[in-house]
């Protein structure tokens, strides 16, 4: 049976229309697949069908474990989102991004589709000084109607920026990170296991703890 | 394993048009904005919607019944439906964008975001709503974010199995009740008062759950312990008696509301809770300015009167607009 329903995949052809270059999403799961394994890649399929510039390429995490390591792949399901030419801009998502992190996923593709970040140019311009890497974790639950700002801020700074890599991670298919990080809200964000907050800050406060994560 | 749903939701940061002058700039994007920006769009006035989110508080509730035309509706699936409908009109709609000021400017409003943006406007309505009120005990402030929540449709996920306390058996404390049996292991429920305030179809559905909900009521909540994270909390009956200490890891506080009125403060007049004194034309006390929905002094807050009220604020504001042109 479809994920999406034929109401939402009217209103997903029209956000996904006129893509401006290819964008491939990589499909990590496994052979008997886990919870929302066979749901998140069901959602990859079923937005390729719906434009022809996304491409889906579905790996085991075992069998495909040279891949898997290329992209940071540590646990499942997961879906990097690729650009052109497979371009690793660095957009991650772990967990199934159905509900409010839907709108994350096709903000990815969209980006990854043009390259641009859409960030403000000040916020550009403070990317580019940072000067080591940095991986963004954003945790969500599905029914947080403020993840996706986080989520697709964070996205946003690992498009502009090659030294960023975020991860959206749903808290509940993750408990034992969400133990680990001691996630009680959501949307919660780890930067380099070294700064942590809660809640969607605005650009300008959120690039301030990546250069302070990175520095 | 919980159905899926799939919302395709707003375009975060799309740009707004600086120092352009809007015949309308609606700030807040909850039922009443989102009713007057259809008006607005209507009425062809040039509009720009801005706002923190689409939905306002509707995406804090999991389930609507008594809203019109839908026997039952989520939150967030009306929020959409809703989105949808201003959508179809070519209006500039701001999201992820915080409005923190509100002044005159010549004959014009000046407003200006958290990000130090600046919009012009014609005319203004504010429909920014209401959030949630803290308790103020100690240990609450400390433990924001480390099991002290004040979304429960965001956090319940993470608390399956935990032992909780909702604070507040009003409709939202409830509501939160009825969210979280699903998922939690022990639900207490705490209010000064000395029973529900909630409507019975909620009340019924919490009584169906039997010994898994314990209610606390005419107790007052004295302090939350734990260093790093929620580790109890403390009650008392109201009016004195012996303390009791419930072990939780977390707290949901659902005991009212106060208004998001910061930005009109000293420049439209408030009532003591703080809510924008509007009169029965949505206007303020400033000419020009209109509010709309819970962040005003109507009566009742419920999405179909904030509805109904954005609709009127955005007819005021056409029918001020064109008695300026005159």
């Amino acid at each position: 049976m479809a994920l999406l329903d034929d109401h939402v995949r009217e209103e997903v052809k029209r956000e996904l229309a006129g893509l401006p270059g290819a964008v491939k999403l990589l499909v990590f799961t496994q052979e008997f697949e886990c919870d929302y394994c066979a749901e998140t890649r069901s959602l990859a399929e079923e937005l390729s069908e719906l434009s022809d510039r996304i491409e889906v390429e579905v790996h085991d995490l075992l069998g495909s474990k040279a891949v898997a390591e290329v992209y940071g792949i540590d646990k499942i399901p997961a879906i990097v989102v690729l650009g052109e030419g497979d371009r690793d801009y660095g957009i991650r998502f772990f967990g199934v991004p159905a509900g409010y992190e839907f709108s994350s996923l096709l903000e990815a593709i969209k980006m990854a589709a043009s390259g641009d970040s859409g960030l403000s140019p000040e916020a550009k311009e403070a990317l580019a000084g940072l000067k080591n890497p940095v991986h963004i974790q954003v945790f969500v639950t599905l029914t947080c109607p403020y993840c996706p700002m986080a989520v697709q801020l964070a996205h946003r700074c690992a498009v502009e920026s090659e030294l960023v890599r975020a991860d959206m991670i749903e808290a509940s298919e993750f408990p034992h990170l969400a133990n680990r990080y001691g996630v009680y809200a959501v949307p919660k964000v780890v930067m380099n296991e070294r700064v942590s907050f809660e809640g969607a800050l605005p650009e300008k406060a959120f690039v301030d703890y990546l250069l302070a994560a990175g520095s | 394993m919980a159905e899926l749903k799939f919302l395709v939701a707003p375009e975060i940061g799309k740009a707004l048009k600086e120092d352009h002058p809007y015949d309308l700039v609606i700030v807040g994007a909850g039922p009443a904005g989102l009713t007057a920006a259809v008006y607005a769009a209507r009425k062809k006035l040039d509009t720009l919607l801005i706002s923190k989110d689409i939905g306002g508080q509707t995406l804090l509730t999991s389930d609507i019944e008594n809203y019109m035309g839908y026997h039952y509706i989520s939150g967030k699936e009306l929020a959409a439906k809703f989105e949808e409908q201003v959508k179809k009109y070519p209006i500039d709609i701001a999201v992820g964008e915080e409005v923190v000021s509100l002044s005159k400017e010549g004959d014009d409003f000046l407003l200006t975001t958290a990000g130090g943006k600046r919009v012009v406007a014609r005319s203004v309505i504010v429909a920014t709503g209401k959030r949630s009120r803290p308790l103020n005990v100690p240990g609450e402030r400390e433990l924001v974010g480390r099991g002290v929540s004040y979304c429960a449709v965001c956090d319940a996920p993470l608390f399956a199995g935990k032992d909780v306390v909702v604070i507040g058996a009003g409709n939202s404390g409830a509501t939160a009740v009825v969210d979280l049996i699903k998922i939690a292991n022990r639900i207490y429920v705490v209010d000064i008062m000395p029973g529900w305030r909630a409507d019975p179809v909620l009340v019924e559905r919490i009584a169906a759950a039997g010994e898994k909900v314990e209610t606390f009521f005419a107790h007052e909540v004295v302090r939350i312990l734990g260093d790093e994270r929620v580790e109890g909390i403390v009650i008392r009956p109201r009016g004195g008696g012996e303390e009791v200490e419930l072990k939780v890891q977390g707290v949901f506080i659902e005991i009212g509301l106060i208004p998001n009125s910061d930005l009109a403060k000293g420049f439209l007049e408030l009532n003591e809770a703080g809510e924008i004194v509007v009169d029965c034309r949505c206007r303020t006390s400033v000419p020009g300015v209109f509010a709309a929905g819970d962040v005003t002094d109507v009566p009742e807050k419920q999405v179909i009167i904030a509805a109904g009220e954005g609709a009127k604020a955005a007819l005021s504001a056409y029918a001020y607009l064109i008695g300026q042109r005159r």
